[in-house]
C-alpha cells in the first residue's frame, strides 16, 4: 500500500478502493482513453492497487503518438525551408520522422520555434510579414478549438503569411475502431475528461448502446481515476452500459458550445490515418474549403513523401491496448526516451514513456528514484 | 500538450477584437484567450489549454489540481523551455559518457 500515501487524500482513495473491491465479482478490462490518465495510473501505481479482477488497458489518447509519420515528414520538409518560421508545441520536437526530427532540422539551420499557444504563432506571423509562418496543428478535441480560433483570427485580421499544417483527431471514431477490432478485449471506457469539456457527452450514448459498453467521463487526478473505475465496474457488475459523468466540475453535457461552433465553422470531418494503427474513417478534421488559404498542405506542395516505420516498433499494438509496452522486445533496450524508436516512447504522454519513466518492467513495480521527464 | 491546467484570471482586456486575459498558474503568468468562456471575470478560475480557457472551474478544485501538478513536475513540463531541457539533457549525457 506504499503508493496510497502519495495520494492527496489517502483516506478517500482507500474508501474508493474498498468500494471497488466490494463490488467486483469477476474479471473486467477497462480502457483509459487518454495518455494523461495513463501517466497518472502508472505513476501512482493505481493499476497495482486495484483488485486483480480489474485490468486497465491503455488507449490511443496521445496526440503526439498518433500523428502519422507522413505528416511528421511533411512538417520536417516545410520546417527546413529557408523562408519558413515553423512553430510547434514543444512535445513534437523529438518525434521521429523517417530520418530526422524537428530538433535536427533546427540544428541544420531551420527556423523552428516552440510556442505555448497557437496564438503565439499568429503573433510571430504579424511580426514577420516577409516570412512564411507555419503552425503544426495536431491534437484531439481539446486542442482543436484553440487551433480553429487561430485560423479564424488569421483570416479575420488578413494575416496572409500564416498557415497551419493540420492533423487533428477525434476520439469517438477511435473508440468505434477499437470496439470493432476482432482482438478487442475492452469492456468499459474511462473517457478523456478534457475532450468532453469541449465536446460534451452527446457523442457517447450511441457508442455505449451499440457496443453495450459503459463509458464514464473521467478526470486526471488519482482520485478522479479511482472514481471513474468505481463507476465503470459498478455498471459492469449490474449489466448496465450508460454514459456517466464522473468529472462534472469540468464537463457539462453540452461541453463548450462556443468552441464546438468554431470547430464546425473552421474544420470538416475527414478520414485520418493514425500512426501505428492505420486509417480510421471520419476520425479527424481538416480545414474546410473556406480556410484553404491558410492550409499549409496546400500552400507548400509536400506530397510524394515515402515513409519508413522502424520494423521493431510495436506502438500500434500498444496504442490499441493489445500489448503492454514492456512486452515489446525493444522496450528499454534499443528503445528508450533518449533513443526512441516510436512516438509512444518519445511523447511524455506516451504509454511506453510512462512505463519507462516509472520503471514498470514486469508485473511488479520497481520503486524508482525521481527520473527527469525527457 | 494534452495537459489542461487550471489558472486564475488576473486581468482582462480586449485585443484585436478578442477577449484576452492574464492568467496565473501557481506563479507562472500567461496570456490566455477567453473567447470560449466569455463570461469569465477577474478572480475566476478556469481550465486552460494551450492558451485558451475551455471551462470555468471552482477555486477549490483549481487549487488542488495546481498543487498536484506542481508536485508532479507537470507545470515545468508544460511551461518550461524545451530547448533548455534538451541542452541540460545533452550535458547530462556528456557527463555520463565521461564517467
Ligand atoms: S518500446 Fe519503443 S519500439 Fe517498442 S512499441 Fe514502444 S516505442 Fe515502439
Amino acid at each position: 500500500m506504499k503508493y496510497l500515501d502519495e495520494f492527496q487524500n489517502p483516506e478517500l482513495a482507500r474508501r474508493l478502493l474498498g468500494e471497488i473491491r466490494a463490488t467486483v465479482t469477476r474479471p473486467w478490462a477497462l480502457m483509459e482513453v487518454c495518455g494523461g490518465q495513463t501517466h497518472t495510473i502508472i505513476r501512482h501505481g493505481i493499476d497495482q492497487l486495484l483488485p486483480e479482477e480489474v485490468e486497465l488497458i491503455h488507449g490511443p489518447g496521445c496526440p503526439v503518438c498518433v500523428t502519422p509519420l507522413a505528416v511528421i515528414d511533411q512538417a520536417l520538409e516545410i520546417a527546413a525551408r529557408p523562408e519558413v518560421i515553423f512553430c510547434s508545441f514543444g512535445d513534437m520536437l523529438r518525434v521521429p520522422g523517417t530520418d530526422r526530427d524537428l530538433f535536427r532540422v533546427r540544428g541544420e539551420g531551420g527556423d523552428v520555434r516552440v510556442v505555448y499557444s497557437p496564438l503565439d504563432a499568429l503573433k510571430i506571423a504579424q511580426q514577420n510579414p516577409h516570412r512564411e509562418v507555419v503552425f503544426f496543428g495536431i491534437g484531439f478535441e481539446t486542442t482543436a478549438p484553440p487551433n480553429a480560433m487561430t485560423v479564424y483570427q488569421a483570416r479575420k485580421l488578413g494575416i496572409g503569411n500564416f498557415s497551419m499544417l493540420v492533423s487533428h483527431v477525434r476520439v469517438p471514431p477511435a473508440i468505434e475502431a477499437i470496439m470493432t477490432s476482432s482482438s478487442c478485449r475492452v469492456q468499459g471506457f474511462l473517457a478523456a475528461g478534457h475532450v468532453c469539456s469541449v465536446m460534451g457527452t452527446d457523442e457517447y450514448p450511441a457508442l455505449a448502446d451499440r457496443f453495450r459498453v459503459p463509458i464514464v467521463v473521467t478526470g486526471f487526478e488519482p482520485l478522479d481515476i479511482l472514481e471513474g473505475i468505481r463507476r465503470t465496474v459498478r455498471q459492469l457488475e449490474r449489466g448496465e452500459h450508460t454514459v456517466d459523468n464522473a468529472y462534472p466540475r469540468a464537463v457539462r453535457p453540452d461541453g463548450n458550445p462556443a468552441a464546438r461552433a468554431m470547430l464546425a465553422d473552421v474544420f470538416e470531418v475527414t478520414d485520418r490515418s493514425w500512426r501505428g494503427i492505420g486509417t480510421i474513417p471520419a476520425s479527424g478534421w481538416r480545414l474546410s474549403d473556406r480556410y484553404r488559404d491558410h492550409d499549409a498542405e496546400h500552400r507548400f506542395s509536400v506530397g510524394g513523401i515515402t515513409t519508413r516505420e522502424p520494423a521493431a516498433c510495436r506502438s500500434g499494438e500498444v496504442l490499441q491496448g493489445l500489448i503492454k509496452p514492456h512486452e515489446c522486445e525493444a522496450f528499454g533496450t534499443t528503445c528508450t526516451p533518449r533513443t526512441p524508436l516510436g512516438a509512444t516512447m518519445v511523447s511524455s504522454e506516451g504509454a511506453c514513456a510512462a512505463y519507462y519513466l516509472y520503471r514498470r518492467l514486469g508485473s511488479t513495480p520497481i520503486p524508482l528514484e525521481a527520473t527527469p521527464v525527457v | 500538450m494534452c495537459l489542461a491546467v487550471p489558472g486564475k484570471v488576473m486581468e482582462i482586456e480586449e485585443r484585436d477584437g478578442t477577449r484576452m486575459a492574464t492568467v496565473d498558474f501557481g506563479g507562472v503568468v500567461k496570456e490566455v484567450c477567453l473567447e470560449y468562456v466569455p463570461d469569465l471575470v477577474v478572480g475566476d478560475y478556469a481550465i486552460v489549454h494551450v492558451g485558451f480557457a475551455l471551462q470555468r472551474l471552482d477555486e477549490e478544485s483549481a487549487r488542488r489540481t495546481l498543487e498536484l501538478f506542481e508536485e508532479l513536475g507537470l507545470l515545468q513540463e508544460e511551461f518550461g523551455d524545451p530547448w533548455e531541457a534538451a541542452a541540460a539533457e545533452e550535458a547530462m549525457q556528456a557527463q555520463e559518457a565521461r564517467k
